[in-house]
């Protein structure tokens, strides 16, 4: 019964297509596949918002919005009432064809690194070998759009943040890909099914999760500050910083392609989430041995719910980074992290199991980092400033 | 210990959380328009005519001497005298305004027309929630509209209703007594001279 | 010849056509991005899937946002000027058509002569990635070597204009 439960979408698919004709049956095969993906994450992006507004107002110590629907659940509704019916107003200067396939290119991107993604058992758009790779080339696809984006709005402020964002994007793909390496290391394929398939057998109770390494906790929290920088989300979001340069490369959109933005953004925050989920935390495995009779799709969105709070907690907490702290943290601090967690997990897989390499490979990287930490902070020595061009 | 700052940080954030669920005294919002918040009795928004007793155009104390349109510094009150005149509650004939419309759009709530006027028969009311959806006259109030009864002068400034009371019955009990004293005075005028034409008629 | 192919190669032949014949300068990159996803998904169809993907991340992820930023930095506020037409028109496109017909002469005497098809080796990651550690280690180290040469070399291209400040 637990599995059937569990198989419950895969089985319905099966009696579906058993009444398509056999010509036809690829195609709808792919349609029914899809469209499971642009049903349910759009949904959570709204849920998303309306709880990221209640969570962050608790945390101000205030009340979210209350007024449309229960508690005000229904908020998204109004959102998007809202953003529909506003007038889309481009700039006379504009480049139009630029401008309009700008927040296409970017909806688009965001959805298609969803095809590798295993939201259950057996429950995967498409089971590449090279998954992972084509998750990290097609979001690589999002700096296009900003670029576009910025540049076509022909406005300085949009130019300006068009470049930090590209700029921020580029350095954060470094420690972001390369966090994930040890786990490819360690797995041994680049196709997510298997990395899953790998994480989900138990010793005992415990899981073989990956995050439960000291290479992969690393691993996993490089992921998460990495992806945090990649959509934007504070700490990280100089770019659209609200207070500052008001919506950076998206300041000339209004109505419905604002809202495609918004929604490109966050659903590039649930894809990284669901990719971490998939590389560190195991995917659809449930956390302890006993637990498995609990569906697998619903501990994977209980792990992106999970992460999506701890996304808003943040948000809510720190303030923040300025650009040149930004990139030093970035070149200066996570891509020598990642690279020395990759030589950490290397050790691990060339040592016997047991208490010694849990002991060297922690060494390694916790002094690595408080070295680096250390040395980092005590370079901020203070000179006088020098202008180049006022004598 | 490196991440110190933001685990405190994080520590704090989730307690607010939790806290707001838990302690109502973290939650200082006031549901509007569900709960408002008492104003102090000192609170002005824009301005009213008072009337003494229930017909509001008889009991209105304006006399249409324009002061207040004339001192107004955006110039958002327009009066119109009357040709006629009317008794006033004491029984004076006095002008009254035919027409009388503030324009509370333009109105700044200065209170200077309050100030000026010197027969406390414009107010400063309490009433903020104005808002109409007719643009071309929905802020625009007449003098129906403005005229608000000594009662609720009363209910929403107690103590500067009560004072402006019995100033005015002050005056009233004044310029009674001056009555009374002319009309004594006139009687006792009349008499003398009764009683002499009457001492010449025998 | 099938149709995905012909697609595909529709894609990107516009793509590159469009990216040296356009007026604006932007909408050229645009389309050589075009033209290069047009190729990835050429290497995707023959099956080379590190290859295809590897094509997206490097060239649309890195090589279209440096010509990019390039553009960015160098032509910021005004629109682009319409070029001048060039007065090489007749002699570029003979030129051109020469180099066409040689290649695919080229190409098509080459391939005709494997007419016996190899077996198609795999070509997933794990194949790729035993290749450069065993066969092609010497190219990948001096490829090692250049990148890190350039990496350093813009350092100092970078650094120098501080130096020069104080």
């Amino acid at each position: 019964m637990p599995e059937t439960i569990d198989q419950i979408f895969v089985l319905l698919k099966h009696w579906l297509m058993l009444h398509v004709p056999v010509a036809l049956q690829p195609l709808c095969s792919a349609i029914l596949s899809v469209i499971p993906v642009l049903l349910v994450f759009p949904l959570l992006f709204a849920i998303t918002t309306v709880l990221e507004r209640k969570g962050l107002g608790r945390i101000q110590n205030r009340y979210g919005p209350n007024r449309v629907g229960p508690f005000g659940f229904l908020q998204p509704m109004a959102d998007g009432i809202k953003s529909l019916t506003k007038e889309d107003i481009i700039p006379r200067s504009a480049d139009h064809f630029v401008h309009f396939l700008a927040p296409v290119l970017l909806v688009i991107a965001s959805f298609l690194v969803y095809a590798v993604l295993p939201i259950g058992r057996n429950m995967v758009v498409a089971n590449l070998n090279a998954g992972v790779l084509f998750f990290f080339a097609v979001g690589s696809m999002v700096e296009l759009s900003v670029f576009m984006a910025g540049w076509s709005s022909r406005s300085k402020y949009s130019l300006l943040g068009a470049m930090r964002a590209i700029a921020q994007m580029i350095s954060y793909e470094m420690p972001l890909v390369l966090s994930s390496v040890v786990v490819i290391m360690a797995a041994g394929t680049l196709s997510t099914v298997e990395i899953v398939n790998m994480q989900a057998t138990y010793t005992g109770i415990f899981p073989h999760w990956y995050v439960f390494t000291p290479w992969g906790f690393t691993g996993f929290i490089l992921f998460m500050i990495a992806a945090t920088a990649e959509s934007n989300r504070c700490p990280f979001d100089m770019p659209e910083g609200e207070s500052e340069i008001i919506a950076g490369y998206y300041i000339e959109y209004s109505g419905f392609k604002f809202a495609l933005f918004f929604l490109g953004e966050y659903l590039g925050m649930f894809a990284t989430s669901a990719m971490a989920i998939t590389l560190f935390l195991g995917g659809w495995a449930a956390p302890l041995s006993v637990l498995t009779w609990v569906p697998s799709y619903v501990w994977f969105f209980a792990k992106l719910l999970a992460l999506i709070f701890v996304f808003i907690w943040i948000r809510g907490t720190l303030p923040r980074l300025r650009m040149d702290q930004l990139m030093n943290f970035a070149w200066k601090f996570m891509l020598p992290m990642s690279l020395i967690n990759i030589v950490g997990a290397g050790i691990w897989h060339f040592m016997p199991a047991g208490f010694a390499r849990w002991l060297i490979v922690s060494l390694i990287i916790v002094l690595s980092c408080v070295l680096l930490s250390r040395s980092l902070r005590r370079s901020k020595l203070f000179h006088a400033r020098v202008y180049r061009f006022a004598s | 210990m490196l991440g110190e700052g933001i685990l405190k940080g994080m520590a704090e954030t989730a307690r607010n959380f939790f806290g707001s669920y838990v302690d109502k005294d973290r939650l200082t919002t006031v549901q509007y328009p569900e709960e408002r918040l008492p104003q102090i009795e000192a609170t002005r928004d824009f301005p009213f005519l008072v009337y003494d007793g229930t017909d509001w155009e008889q009991g209105m104390r304006c006399v249409s001497c324009q002061i207040c349109e004339k001192e107004c510094p955006p110039k958002c009150i327009y009066i119109a005298k009357s040709a006629d005149k009317k008794p006033d509650a004491t029984g004076k004939p006095q002008f009254y305004p035919a027409r009388f419309d503030i324009d509370i759009s333009v109105c700044m709530s200065c209170q200077i027309c309050v100030e000026v006027c010197p027969f406390d028969a414009i107010k400063m009311d309490v009433d903020f929630e104005l808002s109409t959806d007719n643009r071309f006259g929905g802020l625009l109030l007449d003098k129906k509209q403005l005229s608000k009864s000594n009662e609720y002068y009363n209910k929403i400034h107690p103590t500067e209703a009560a004072a402006v009371d019995a100033a005015l019955a002050d005056e009233r009990a004044k310029a009674e007594a001056k009555a009374r004293q002319a009309a004594e005075a006139k009687a006792a005028a009349a008499a003398p001279v009764a009683a002499s034409v009457a001492g010449e008629t025998k | 010849m099938t149709i995905s192919f012909l697609l595909l190669a529709a894609i990107t032949i516009i793509g590159t056509a469009a990216a040296m014949s356009l007026k604006n300068l932007v909408h050229c990159v645009l389309a050589l991005t075009l033209g290069l996803v047009g190729l990835a998904a050429l290497y995707l169809q023959l099956g080379a899937q590190f290859v295809g993907f590897t094509q997206i991340l490097v060239y649309v992820g890195a090589v279209a946002i440096l010509a990019a930023f390039a553009i960015m930095m160098t032509r910021s506020a005004e629109p682009t000027k319409t070029n001048e037409s060039s007065s090489f028109g007749l002699s570029g496109t003979l030129i051109a058509l020469i180099v066409f017909a040689v290649m695919a002469w080229a190409i098509y005497t080459g391939t005709s002569a494997l007419q016996v098809a190899a077996p198609q080796p795999e070509a997933s990651v794990h194949q790729v990635g035993v290749a450069l550690m065993h066969n092609f280690v010497l190219p990948l180290e001096i490829i090692g070597l250049l990148l890190t040469a350039a990496l350093i070399g813009a350092g100092v291209l970078a650094m120098e204009e501080s130096r020069r400040a104080r």
